[in-house]
């Protein structure tokens, strides 16, 4: 199926958020994402389905200032 | 007789501001921890602005390094402690504002003693350990909490605990254990990061101190500069 992650479109047999970021090879720690516009928590991303469509945003966690 | 221009002409003319806003902006406390990269434009834009009374907590001192991003500070500053040397350059800058330096570091023995003095805190400091102490204070005090972060060129703002049930740093971050393992991934960073940033973080506070706009409320932008691209997502 058709996603995008980062306005990118990618095509992924991944079914949850979990496997996604697996399949991405995305770091276990230092990663927000957010599905339609809203933050997904960790402890939801193996629960959490991807269905064809979907907006995936991946955002690194930043701590400078 | 000749117009004078009045300092703040040009905001007050806006009808998001105007006079009452001004009138908000003057009496309004607001708390920035961190003097350095974001508390640099924060810092300037809002003492430009007329925030009555700001307090500014670092206990570095500055170095030659800071120099290319951190726009408060000159050369012959080096070496010397940031929180009063911003001091003097925002006074210079606005007279008619009270800025208070602290020379020390924001630490669970003097974080609520110090956000309690203030009606908004802004986050410009530089490491995880010191926001969870900030966001943990401002929930319990109910200070809204202007977060903002970088690295390199990416950036993220959002506002926390607005009111009594606002999204928290905790729910950006839930993992403190790990974020405290995680160093900074690297120190590399353009001066124009911050700038932006810490621009957006002082707009945030204009938007809280006047009422007007959509305060990023629980909700996280994230730009990255090399891109330009840019979200708003709901935490």
């Amino acid at each position: 199926m058709k996603i995008k992650v980062n306005n990118k479109e990618v095509e992924t047999a991944a079914s949850s958020v979990a496997a996604l970021v697996e399949e991405l090879s995305l770091p276990a720690q230092g990663v927000a994402v957010a599905v339609d516009n809203r933050l997904v928590s960790r402890a939801d991303w193996k629960d959490y389905a991807l269905k064809e469509g979907m907006s995936l945003v991946v955002i690194k966690a930043a701590c400078g200032g | 007789m000749e117009h004078r221009e009045g300092r703040y002409d040009r905001q007050t003319m806006l009808p998001e501001i105007g006079a009452e806003g001004q009138e908000r902006l003057r009496c309004a406390r607001v708390l920035i921890v961190g003097a350095g990269g974001l508390g640099s434009p924060v810092s300037l834009y809002l003492a430009g602005a007329g925030v009555g009374h700001i307090g500014l907590v670092d206990d570095d001192c500055v170095g030659r390094s800071n120099l290319h991003r951190q726009v408060l500070y000159a050369e012959d500053e080096v070496g010397r402690p940031k929180a009063l040397m911003a001091a003097r350059r925002l006074r210079a800058l606005n007279h008619e504002v009270e800025v208070e330096p602290y020379v020390c570091r924001l630490s669970a023995d003097n974080v609520r003693g110090l956000v309690e003095r203030y009606d908004i805190v802004v986050d410009a400091c530089d490491n995880y350990a010191t926001r969870y102490l900030l966001s943990d204070a401002c929930v319990a005090l109910g200070r809204p909490y202007v977060y903002g972060a970088i690295e390199g060129f990416c950036g993220q703002v959002a506002v926390f605990c607005r009111t009594a049930g606002s999204r928290t740093y905790r729910d950006l971050y839930p993992e403190e254990e790990a974020a405290a393992r995680q160093a900074l991934a690297s120190k590399g960073v353009v001066g124009m990061t911050p700038a932006v940033v810490g621009g957006v973080q002082a707009h945030e506070v204009l938007k809280l101190v006047c009422g007007y706009g959509d305060v990023l409320d629980g909700r996280l932008w994230t730009i990255d500069l090399r891109t330009m691209q840019s979200y708003v997502v709901e935490i």
